[in-house]
């Protein structure tokens, strides 16, 4: 148990032994550890990263929810509004077409009248004139005039 | 046993106090601790080279989450003490040093018979199997320490801020000569107690183990070994579990005053 020359060896062999050890297990078990460490904290942030990014899709998804029911709305009270006045406009038609065919009616039946009393008038001449022929054969007086014309009147 | 027909229990002590060895003086050379040592040092680095050729990034094996678990045990260590700015060279320093303490210190387990009396067999006539137990090993990594430490010094301080250490440190400005007297012996003294307090813990270790078969050594078969060869065996385990908190909280000491005294280097001297 002298301090000897086994001394010098010792240190040589403890410093080559701890140059192997740093070069073949330190440095490549480190520098593993230290990745996946870094790998862990990418998944980390990743995984963060894909919730925040779910959480906005979840916000945009109910705007545009929200858009497309307002929209919709928007459409039905359109559709509505133009249904109505496409009834008004149908009713305003109806009754004008009413108010003309009417119209057309009683001008029909205006010039029926006008003709019916144009060929009563014609009649009424002929009569007159048949009447007067009848007078005519007789004395004309006037008392027979009268009873004349009261015939004639019976007669239309 | 080894020396049970020379008999004796200094000599069977004294037997296992000696190194198998070349050469004289200072120039003796230790070869089963360099055998030893060497060994261990191969071990390590053969699971390191057997680890980092298959490494899995996200399905590691067994094997390699229990190295990662040491691995970041001494990163945290080292990071305590740096604050997280530590140079590249420490923590596999510390790593290095736990581990191949730890497999040094665990020499001692093996009992204590069992490796000499095998080399005895093949007519190796000398055999000491716990490195740690030789001073040269714990001290040469005390010195590399020491060197290092030196080294962040002068690399952190500057040379005048070292200097100013040695001039100022305890006693501020007016007491400079007790100033250097007082530094020298505090920097000599932390390679000296780190080489030594693991020293004396592991040959005490192996010191007790040798007593404790010392009961039994040279024994014939008689009544007094129904009461010898009983405690040998209870006292020779409770001693053995003991001493697996030893080995490991020596390594663990070892590493942590390294870490703590390059730490120290790296303080700047205005902050003392």
């Amino acid at each position: 148990m002298n301090i000897n020359i086994t001394l010098v060896a010792q240190i040589i062999a403890f410093v080559v032994l701890v140059w192997l050890v740093s070069k073949y297990l330190w440095t490549p078990l480190s520098a593993l550890m230290e990745a996946r460490r870094q790998k862990i904290a990418d998944g980390l942030s990743a995984s963060e990263r894909g919730k925040h990014e779910l959480k906005l899709a979840q916000e945009r998804s109910a705007e545009m929810l929200r858009e497309t029911k307002e929209k919709a709305n928007d459409i039905v009270a359109q559709a509505n509004s133009r249904a109505n006045q496409i009834l008004e406009d149908a009713r305003v038609n109806a009754k004008a077409e009413a108010e003309r065919i009417v119209a057309q009616a009683s001008a029909e039946i205006d010039r029926e009248v006008n003709r019916a009393k144009e060929a009563l008038r014609t009649q009424v001449s002929a009569i007159a004139v048949t009447g007067a022929e009848r007078i005519l054969k007789r004395e004309v007086t006037n008392k027979d005039h009268e009873a004349a014309l009261a015939d004639l009147i019976a007669h239309i | 046993m080894a020396t049970e027909n020379t008999g004796g229990s200094v000599e069977y002590i004294q037997h296992h106090l000696t190194n198998l060895s070349v050469g004289q003086g200072f120039w003796q050379l230790n070869i089963d601790t360099l055998i030893f040592s060497f060994l261990l040092g191969g071990l390590i680095l053969f699971v390191a080279m057997k680890i980092g050729q298959n490494l899995r990034t996200e399905t590691p094996g067994r094997f390699q989450n229990a190295v990662e678990g040491i691995l970041e045990f001494v990163d945290n260590q080292v990071k305590d003490s740096f604050g997280g700015k530590a140079p590249a060279l420490i923590a596999p320093l510390a790593l290095t040093i736990l581990i191949w303490v730890w497999l040094m210190n665990f020499m001692d387990l093996i009992p204590i018979d069992l490796l000499p009396a095998i080399a005895h067999g093949l007519g190796v006539p000398h055999l000491k199997v716990v490195p740690t137990t030789d001073l040269n090993t714990p001290l040469a990594m005390a010195l590399v320490v020491f060197m290092l430490t030196v080294y962040y010094n002068l690399k952190v301080k500057g040379f005048g801020g070292y200097i100013k250490m040695f001039l100022f440190h305890p006693f501020g400005k007016f007491f400079i000569p007790v100033n250097i007297i007082m530094t020298l012996i505090e920097e000599l003294a932390k390679p000296i107690s780190l080489g030594l307090r693991l020293f004396g813990n592991m040959f005490a270790g192996e010191l007790v183990f040798m007593l404790i078969a010392l009961l039994t050594l040279g024994a014939t078969v008689s009544a007094s070994l129904l009461i010898w060869f009983p405690l040998q065996v209870v006292l020779d385990l409770a001693w053995l579990i003991f001493h697996i908190l030893v080995i490991s909280l020596q390594a663990f000491i070892f590493m942590v005053l390294t870490i703590v005294y390059l730490g120290m280097a790296h303080i700047d001297a205005d902050s003392h």
